[in-house]
Protein backbone atom coordinates (compact mmCIF):
# COMPACT_ATOMS: atom_id res chain seq x y z
CA UNK A 1 0.00 0.00 0.00
CA UNK A 2 1.52 3.20 -0.78
CA UNK A 3 2.05 5.91 2.38
CA UNK A 4 0.63 8.61 1.91
CA UNK A 5 1.55 9.96 5.14
CA UNK A 6 4.42 12.72 5.30
CA UNK A 7 6.12 15.33 7.69
CA UNK A 8 4.00 18.63 7.76
CA UNK A 9 7.87 19.89 6.19
CA UNK A 10 7.72 17.60 3.44
CA UNK A 11 4.08 18.88 2.42
CA UNK A 12 4.96 22.49 2.53
CA UNK A 13 8.23 21.48 -0.51
CA UNK A 14 5.21 19.94 -2.86
CA UNK A 15 4.64 23.85 -2.61
CA UNK A 16 6.70 26.11 -5.20
CA UNK A 17 7.01 29.63 -5.78
CA UNK A 18 3.97 30.96 -8.43
CA UNK A 19 2.00 27.83 -7.70
CA UNK A 20 -1.82 28.38 -7.77
CA UNK A 21 -3.30 27.03 -4.36
CA UNK A 22 -6.71 26.18 -2.98
CA UNK A 23 -7.26 26.32 0.86
CA UNK A 24 -10.46 24.95 2.52
CA UNK A 25 -11.79 26.73 4.78
CA UNK A 26 -14.74 29.65 5.53
CA UNK A 27 -13.22 32.56 7.76
CA UNK A 28 -10.80 30.02 8.62
CA UNK A 29 -13.05 27.23 10.04
CA UNK A 30 -11.93 24.40 8.58
CA UNK A 31 -8.38 25.72 7.13
CA UNK A 32 -5.70 23.58 7.69
CA UNK A 33 -3.11 25.94 10.21
CA UNK A 34 -0.28 24.06 10.48
CA UNK A 35 0.80 23.34 7.01
CA UNK A 36 0.03 27.51 6.38
CA UNK A 37 2.07 27.99 9.58
CA UNK A 38 4.81 26.54 7.68
CA UNK A 39 4.38 27.79 4.44
CA UNK A 40 4.40 31.32 6.43
CA UNK A 41 7.84 29.90 7.50
CA UNK A 42 8.95 28.77 4.01
CA UNK A 43 8.04 32.43 2.59
CA UNK A 44 7.18 30.92 -0.59
CA UNK A 45 6.13 33.92 -2.79
CA UNK A 46 4.26 34.70 -6.19
CA UNK A 47 1.52 32.20 -5.02
CA UNK A 48 -2.39 32.85 -6.70
CA UNK A 49 -4.84 31.98 -3.96
CA UNK A 50 -8.18 30.33 -4.42
CA UNK A 51 -10.29 30.09 -0.91
CA UNK A 52 -13.49 31.69 -0.12
CA UNK A 53 -12.05 34.49 2.11
CA UNK A 54 -8.56 35.98 3.16
CA UNK A 55 -9.13 34.68 6.96
CA UNK A 56 -8.29 37.19 9.87
CA UNK A 57 -4.64 38.98 10.08
CA UNK A 58 -3.57 36.27 12.82
CA UNK A 59 -5.82 32.86 11.72
CA UNK A 60 -6.09 31.02 7.94
CA UNK A 61 -4.72 31.86 5.40
CA UNK A 62 -4.43 35.83 6.62
CA UNK A 63 -1.57 34.87 7.56
CA UNK A 64 -0.11 34.49 4.25
CA UNK A 65 -1.40 37.27 3.24
CA UNK A 66 0.19 39.64 5.74
CA UNK A 67 3.30 37.72 4.96
CA UNK A 68 2.88 38.90 1.07
CA UNK A 69 3.08 35.84 -0.03
CA UNK A 70 0.05 36.02 -2.90
CA UNK A 71 0.28 37.88 -6.69
CA UNK A 72 -3.20 36.72 -7.28
CA UNK A 73 -5.87 36.12 -4.49
CA UNK A 74 -9.58 34.55 -6.18
CA UNK A 75 -12.34 34.74 -3.13
CA UNK A 76 -15.83 35.67 -2.77
CA UNK A 77 -15.17 37.78 0.24
CA UNK A 78 -11.95 39.79 2.14
CA UNK A 79 -13.20 41.73 3.96
CA UNK A 80 -12.21 40.37 7.41
CA UNK A 81 -8.88 40.82 6.33
CA UNK A 82 -7.98 44.42 6.43
CA UNK A 83 -4.15 43.78 5.10
CA UNK A 84 -5.87 42.15 1.83
CA UNK A 85 -8.05 45.72 0.64
CA UNK A 86 -4.19 47.26 1.52
CA UNK A 87 -2.26 44.94 -0.65
CA UNK A 88 -5.36 45.88 -3.33
CA UNK A 89 -5.18 49.08 -3.36
CA UNK A 90 -1.64 49.58 -3.44
CA UNK A 91 -1.25 46.79 -6.85
CA UNK A 92 0.78 44.60 -4.59
CA UNK A 93 -2.03 42.00 -4.73
CA UNK A 94 -4.50 41.45 -7.64
CA UNK A 95 -7.78 40.67 -6.32
CA UNK A 96 -10.75 38.57 -8.16
CA UNK A 97 -13.69 38.75 -6.17
CA UNK A 98 -16.17 36.09 -7.28
CA UNK A 99 -19.87 34.88 -5.57
CA UNK A 100 -19.81 32.80 -3.28
CA UNK A 101 -22.07 30.39 -5.13
CA UNK A 102 -20.13 30.84 -8.40
CA UNK A 103 -16.84 30.32 -6.70
CA UNK A 104 -17.84 26.85 -5.09
CA UNK A 105 -19.61 25.35 -8.41
CA UNK A 106 -16.78 26.97 -10.22
CA UNK A 107 -14.28 24.32 -8.03
CA UNK A 108 -16.69 21.44 -8.71
CA UNK A 109 -16.79 21.85 -12.50
CA UNK A 110 -12.92 21.56 -12.04
CA UNK A 111 -12.97 18.69 -10.13
CA UNK A 112 -15.70 16.45 -11.96
CA UNK A 113 -14.53 17.21 -15.49
CA UNK A 114 -17.28 19.54 -16.64
CA UNK A 115 -16.33 22.75 -18.94
CA UNK A 116 -18.40 25.18 -16.94
CA UNK A 117 -22.36 26.09 -16.32
CA UNK A 118 -24.81 28.98 -16.73
CA UNK A 119 -25.72 30.85 -13.80
CA UNK A 120 -28.22 33.20 -13.15
CA UNK A 121 -26.15 34.81 -10.22
CA UNK A 122 -24.77 38.45 -10.73
CA UNK A 123 -26.61 38.98 -13.54
CA UNK A 124 -26.78 42.94 -14.46
CA UNK A 125 -24.36 43.57 -11.43
CA UNK A 126 -20.50 43.68 -12.48
CA UNK A 127 -19.85 39.54 -11.57
CA UNK A 128 -21.03 39.92 -15.31
CA UNK A 129 -17.76 41.69 -17.46
CA UNK A 130 -17.23 40.08 -20.33
CA UNK A 131 -18.79 37.19 -19.50
CA UNK A 132 -21.08 34.92 -22.72
CA UNK A 133 -24.56 35.05 -21.66
CA UNK A 134 -27.11 33.04 -22.35
CA UNK A 135 -31.33 33.45 -22.57
CA UNK A 136 -32.54 29.73 -21.41
CA UNK A 137 -36.53 29.38 -21.02
CA UNK A 138 -36.38 32.98 -20.69
CA UNK A 139 -33.98 33.81 -18.23
CA UNK A 140 -31.08 35.58 -18.60
CA UNK A 141 -27.90 33.35 -17.14
CA UNK A 142 -23.54 33.86 -17.11
CA UNK A 143 -21.05 30.91 -18.36
CA UNK A 144 -19.15 30.44 -15.51
CA UNK A 145 -15.68 28.05 -16.21
CA UNK A 146 -14.10 25.84 -14.20
CA UNK A 147 -10.93 26.13 -11.64
CA UNK A 148 -8.34 24.34 -11.05
CA UNK A 149 -5.34 24.35 -8.84
CA UNK A 150 -1.75 22.89 -8.03
CA UNK A 151 -2.03 21.56 -5.01
CA UNK A 152 -5.04 21.67 -2.73
CA UNK A 153 -4.44 22.31 0.69
CA UNK A 154 -7.34 20.08 2.82
CA UNK A 155 -8.61 19.94 6.49
CA UNK A 156 -10.20 17.35 8.22
CA UNK A 157 -11.42 16.21 11.33
CA UNK A 158 -10.90 11.98 11.04
CA UNK A 159 -8.62 10.68 7.76
CA UNK A 160 -8.09 7.30 7.86
CA UNK A 161 -4.87 5.54 5.95
CA UNK A 162 -6.27 5.65 2.23
CA UNK A 163 -7.34 9.20 2.69
CA UNK A 164 -10.98 8.69 3.51
CA UNK A 165 -12.42 12.05 5.14
CA UNK A 166 -14.81 12.92 7.80
CA UNK A 167 -15.71 16.94 8.17
CA UNK A 168 -16.85 18.07 11.90
CA UNK A 169 -20.07 20.45 11.84
CA UNK A 170 -19.46 23.14 9.65
CA UNK A 171 -15.89 22.50 8.84
CA UNK A 172 -17.06 20.83 5.30
CA UNK A 173 -17.44 24.25 3.30
CA UNK A 174 -15.19 23.97 0.58
CA UNK A 175 -12.58 21.00 1.84
CA UNK A 176 -14.56 18.17 -0.20
CA UNK A 177 -15.03 20.29 -3.15
CA UNK A 178 -11.27 21.88 -3.78
CA UNK A 179 -9.99 17.94 -2.42
CA UNK A 180 -11.59 16.67 -6.10
CA UNK A 181 -10.36 19.88 -8.04
CA UNK A 182 -6.00 19.90 -7.67
CA UNK A 183 -2.73 18.04 -9.21
CA UNK A 184 -1.67 17.52 -5.55
CA UNK A 185 -4.03 16.75 -2.65
CA UNK A 186 -2.72 17.57 0.87
CA UNK A 187 -5.11 16.57 3.70
CA UNK A 188 -4.21 17.77 7.22
CA UNK A 189 -5.88 15.32 9.49
CA UNK A 190 -6.64 16.60 13.49
CA UNK A 191 -6.65 13.02 14.32
CA UNK A 192 -5.16 9.53 11.43
CA UNK A 193 -6.97 6.62 11.82
CA UNK A 194 -6.49 2.67 10.06
CA UNK A 195 -8.24 2.12 7.23
CA UNK A 196 -11.82 -0.11 8.01
CA UNK A 197 -12.05 2.39 10.86
CA UNK A 198 -14.60 4.99 9.13
CA UNK A 199 -17.70 3.57 8.09
CA UNK A 200 -18.22 3.65 4.13
CA UNK A 201 -21.36 5.25 4.90
CA UNK A 202 -19.71 7.82 7.20
CA UNK A 203 -16.94 8.76 4.30
CA UNK A 204 -17.39 12.63 3.40
CA UNK A 205 -14.55 12.55 0.88
CA UNK A 206 -12.85 9.39 -0.99
CA UNK A 207 -9.17 9.28 -0.12
CA UNK A 208 -8.95 8.39 -4.18
CA UNK A 209 -8.51 12.08 -4.25
CA UNK A 210 -5.88 12.82 -1.66
CA UNK A 211 -1.69 12.46 -2.22
CA UNK A 212 -0.84 12.87 0.79
CA UNK A 213 -2.01 13.55 4.47
CA UNK A 214 0.06 15.46 7.22
CA UNK A 215 -1.17 15.09 11.29
CA UNK A 216 -2.54 18.20 12.59
CA UNK A 217 -2.30 20.25 15.70
CA UNK A 218 -4.44 17.46 17.05
CA UNK A 219 -3.48 13.96 15.86
CA UNK A 220 -0.16 13.54 17.98
CA UNK A 221 2.07 13.65 14.60
CA UNK B 1 -38.15 49.72 21.71
CA UNK B 2 -35.40 50.58 20.04
CA UNK B 3 -35.10 50.89 15.80
CA UNK B 4 -33.56 47.73 15.30
CA UNK B 5 -35.75 45.75 17.17
CA UNK B 6 -38.79 47.56 15.67
CA UNK B 7 -37.19 45.79 12.18
CA UNK B 8 -36.78 42.54 13.50
CA UNK B 9 -40.08 42.31 15.06
CA UNK B 10 -41.85 43.32 11.79
CA UNK B 11 -39.41 41.59 9.28
CA UNK B 12 -40.14 38.29 10.90
CA UNK B 13 -44.12 38.89 10.97
CA UNK B 14 -43.29 38.26 6.98
CA UNK B 15 -41.80 35.14 6.87
CA UNK B 16 -44.79 31.81 7.49
CA UNK B 17 -44.65 28.03 9.09
CA UNK B 18 -42.59 25.83 7.15
CA UNK B 19 -40.43 28.61 5.64
CA UNK B 20 -36.58 28.06 4.75
CA UNK B 21 -34.43 31.20 5.89
CA UNK B 22 -31.22 32.73 5.33
CA UNK B 23 -30.36 35.62 7.78
CA UNK B 24 -27.43 38.32 6.61
CA UNK B 25 -25.11 39.16 9.61
CA UNK B 26 -25.75 42.06 11.81
CA UNK B 27 -29.56 43.51 11.98
CA UNK B 28 -30.97 40.65 9.65
CA UNK B 29 -29.62 38.70 12.89
CA UNK B 30 -32.15 39.52 15.64
CA UNK B 31 -34.90 38.27 13.26
CA UNK B 32 -34.26 35.18 14.66
CA UNK B 33 -35.07 36.18 17.98
CA UNK B 34 -39.00 37.01 17.02
CA UNK B 35 -39.93 34.25 15.28
CA UNK B 36 -43.39 32.99 17.25
CA UNK B 37 -42.30 29.61 19.30
CA UNK B 38 -45.43 27.92 17.57
CA UNK B 39 -43.23 28.99 14.30
CA UNK B 40 -41.36 26.27 12.70
CA UNK B 41 -38.65 28.08 10.31
CA UNK B 42 -35.56 26.89 9.40
CA UNK B 43 -31.88 28.84 8.83
CA UNK B 44 -30.25 28.11 6.33
CA UNK B 45 -26.58 28.99 7.09
CA UNK B 46 -24.30 29.32 4.26
CA UNK B 47 -21.14 28.47 5.12
CA UNK B 48 -23.10 24.94 5.42
CA UNK B 49 -25.29 23.68 7.13
CA UNK B 50 -30.00 23.72 7.57
CA UNK B 51 -30.79 24.20 11.10
CA UNK B 52 -28.75 27.09 12.88
CA UNK B 53 -29.74 27.62 16.23
CA UNK B 54 -28.97 30.30 18.80
CA UNK B 55 -25.48 31.32 20.03
CA UNK B 56 -24.32 29.11 22.53
CA UNK B 57 -23.80 30.63 25.95
CA UNK B 58 -20.37 32.50 26.88
CA UNK B 59 -17.46 29.54 27.77
CA UNK B 60 -19.47 26.96 25.97
CA UNK B 61 -18.74 27.94 22.05
CA UNK B 62 -17.54 25.09 19.68
CA UNK B 63 -14.73 26.44 16.94
CA UNK B 64 -15.98 23.49 14.86
CA UNK B 65 -18.94 25.22 14.19
CA UNK B 66 -19.42 28.66 13.21
CA UNK B 67 -22.08 31.09 11.31
CA UNK B 68 -21.52 32.66 7.79
CA UNK B 69 -19.77 35.12 10.11
CA UNK B 70 -17.45 33.13 11.78
CA UNK B 71 -18.84 32.94 15.07
CA UNK B 72 -19.29 29.93 17.10
CA UNK B 73 -23.38 29.08 16.85
CA UNK B 74 -25.31 25.74 17.25
CA UNK B 75 -27.58 23.72 14.62
CA UNK B 76 -31.19 22.47 15.92
CA UNK B 77 -32.48 18.95 15.95
CA UNK B 78 -33.25 18.06 12.53
CA UNK B 79 -30.46 20.21 11.11
CA UNK B 80 -27.96 19.30 8.67
CA UNK B 81 -24.35 20.14 7.32
CA UNK B 82 -23.34 20.40 3.94
CA UNK B 83 -20.32 21.74 1.56
CA UNK B 84 -20.35 25.10 -0.29
CA UNK B 85 -21.58 23.85 -3.53
CA UNK B 86 -24.42 21.93 -2.02
CA UNK B 87 -25.54 25.04 0.23
CA UNK B 88 -25.32 27.22 -3.07
CA UNK B 89 -27.47 24.39 -4.37
CA UNK B 90 -30.21 24.57 -2.46
CA UNK B 91 -29.87 28.50 -2.97
CA UNK B 92 -29.98 28.64 -6.41
CA UNK B 93 -32.48 26.52 -6.91
CA UNK B 94 -35.17 27.67 -4.99
CA UNK B 95 -34.85 25.85 -2.03
CA UNK B 96 -34.34 28.92 0.54
CA UNK B 97 -38.08 30.80 1.07
CA UNK B 98 -36.75 34.39 2.10
CA UNK B 99 -33.59 35.62 2.52
CA UNK B 100 -33.38 38.94 4.96
CA UNK B 101 -30.18 41.01 4.30
CA UNK B 102 -29.02 44.97 4.82
CA UNK B 103 -28.61 47.49 2.05
CA UNK B 104 -26.29 50.17 1.31
CA UNK B 105 -28.69 51.71 -1.62
CA UNK B 106 -31.83 49.95 -3.10
CA UNK B 107 -33.76 51.35 -5.46
CA UNK B 108 -37.57 51.93 -7.03
CA UNK B 109 -36.86 49.10 -9.01
CA UNK B 110 -35.70 46.48 -6.37
CA UNK B 111 -32.23 46.71 -7.49
CA UNK B 112 -30.19 46.28 -4.24
CA UNK B 113 -26.05 47.83 -3.67
CA UNK B 114 -25.19 46.11 -0.35
CA UNK B 115 -21.15 44.86 -1.54
CA UNK B 116 -19.20 47.58 -2.75
CA UNK B 117 -18.33 51.37 -2.34
CA UNK B 118 -15.72 52.11 -5.20
CA UNK B 119 -12.61 53.20 -3.99
CA UNK B 120 -13.55 52.91 -0.26
CA UNK B 121 -14.23 49.37 0.48
CA UNK B 122 -14.56 46.55 -1.45
CA UNK B 123 -15.00 43.75 0.86
CA UNK B 124 -16.57 41.06 -1.63
CA UNK B 125 -19.53 40.10 -2.09
CA UNK B 126 -19.78 36.85 -0.32
CA UNK B 127 -23.10 34.96 -0.92
CA UNK B 128 -25.18 38.22 -1.05
CA UNK B 129 -24.86 38.20 -5.08
CA UNK B 130 -26.44 34.02 -4.61
CA UNK B 131 -28.98 34.44 -2.35
CA UNK B 132 -30.66 37.87 -3.81
CA UNK B 133 -30.73 36.17 -7.20
CA UNK B 134 -31.69 32.60 -5.48
CA UNK B 135 -34.36 33.23 -2.81
CA UNK B 136 -38.33 33.32 -3.59
CA UNK B 137 -38.40 36.08 -1.27
CA UNK B 138 -35.94 38.73 -1.12
CA UNK B 139 -36.55 40.97 2.12
CA UNK B 140 -34.67 43.91 3.34
CA UNK B 141 -34.11 44.96 6.84
CA UNK B 142 -32.19 48.06 7.55
CA UNK B 143 -32.22 51.22 9.27
CA UNK B 144 -34.33 53.82 7.00
CA UNK B 145 -31.44 56.51 6.37
CA UNK B 146 -27.65 56.09 6.78
CA UNK B 147 -27.31 59.21 9.09
CA UNK B 148 -30.06 60.93 7.54
CA UNK B 149 -29.11 60.34 3.89
CA UNK B 150 -31.75 58.69 2.24
CA UNK B 151 -30.55 54.64 0.90
CA UNK B 152 -34.02 54.38 -0.72
CA UNK B 153 -33.34 55.84 -4.20
CA UNK B 154 -34.81 56.45 -7.81
CA UNK B 155 -31.64 54.55 -8.64
CA UNK B 156 -28.79 53.35 -7.32
CA UNK B 157 -25.63 55.16 -7.55
CA UNK B 158 -23.37 52.01 -6.11
CA UNK B 159 -22.44 48.91 -8.14
CA UNK B 160 -25.04 46.50 -7.74
CA UNK B 161 -25.54 43.37 -5.80
CA UNK B 162 -28.20 42.10 -7.99
CA UNK B 163 -30.72 43.41 -10.76
CA UNK B 164 -34.82 43.93 -9.64
CA UNK B 165 -35.15 41.54 -6.84
CA UNK B 166 -36.30 43.25 -4.05
CA UNK B 167 -39.52 42.49 -2.96
CA UNK B 168 -39.99 43.74 0.70
CA UNK B 169 -38.24 46.73 2.03
CA UNK B 170 -38.66 47.06 6.37
CA UNK B 171 -37.26 50.18 8.37
CA UNK B 172 -38.06 51.61 11.45
CA UNK B 173 -40.10 53.94 9.83
CA UNK B 174 -42.12 51.71 7.07
CA UNK B 175 -42.65 48.72 5.16
CA UNK B 176 -42.77 49.12 1.23
CA UNK B 177 -43.80 46.46 -1.08
CA UNK B 178 -41.61 46.66 -4.84
CA UNK B 179 -44.28 46.65 -7.08
CA UNK B 180 -44.54 46.49 -11.16
CA UNK B 181 -45.60 50.18 -10.39
CA UNK B 182 -42.81 51.13 -8.29
CA UNK B 183 -42.79 51.17 -4.16
CA UNK B 184 -45.66 51.17 -2.42
CA UNK B 185 -45.79 52.97 1.05
CA UNK B 186 -48.04 49.95 2.62
CA UNK B 187 -47.04 50.78 6.70
CA UNK B 188 -46.05 52.89 9.00
CA UNK B 189 -43.72 52.25 12.06
CA UNK B 190 -44.55 53.41 15.44
CA UNK B 191 -44.30 57.16 16.03
CA UNK B 192 -43.84 57.88 12.28
CA UNK B 193 -46.10 59.72 9.67
CA UNK B 194 -46.25 59.66 5.68
CA UNK B 195 -44.36 63.02 5.78
CA UNK B 196 -41.81 61.43 7.88
CA UNK B 197 -40.80 58.72 5.50
CA UNK B 198 -41.68 60.85 2.44
CA UNK B 199 -39.03 63.01 3.80
CA UNK B 200 -36.70 60.69 4.35
CA UNK B 201 -36.73 58.98 0.81
CA UNK B 202 -35.45 59.56 -2.10
CA UNK B 203 -37.81 57.22 -4.27
CA UNK B 204 -41.30 58.24 -4.95
CA UNK B 205 -43.69 56.25 -3.18
CA UNK B 206 -46.58 55.37 -3.97
CA UNK B 207 -48.95 55.38 -0.57
CA UNK B 208 -51.30 52.22 -0.04
CA UNK B 209 -54.51 53.14 -0.14
CA UNK B 210 -54.72 50.52 2.74
CA UNK B 211 -52.07 52.12 5.17
CA UNK B 212 -51.35 50.28 8.04
CA UNK B 213 -49.40 50.77 11.24
CA UNK B 214 -47.13 48.05 12.29
CA UNK B 215 -48.61 45.33 14.46
CA UNK B 216 -45.58 44.64 16.39
CA UNK B 217 -47.79 41.94 18.92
Amino acid sequence: MINKIISVNEAAEKIQNGMTIMVGGFLANGTPEKIIDILVKRNVKDLTLICNDTGFPDKGVGKMVVNKQFKKIIASHVGTNPETANQMNSGETEVELIPQGTLAEKIRCGGSGLGGFYTPTGVGTEAEAEKEKKLIDGKEYILETPLKADVALIKSSITDKKGNMIFNKSMKNFNPIMATAADVVIVEADKIVEIGEIDPEHVMCSGIFVDYIIGGDNSGC
Amino acid sequence: MDAKTIIAKRTAKLLQDGDVVNLGIGLPTMVANHIPRDMDVTFHSENGFLGLGPAPEQGKEDWELVNAGGIPSSIVPGGMFFDSATSFGIIRGGHVNATILGAMEVDERGNLANWKIPGKMVPGMGGAMDLVVGANKVIIAMIHTQKGKPKILKQCTLPLTAKEEVDVIVTEMTLIRVTDKGLVLEELGPGFTMEDVIAATDANLIISPELKRFKLN
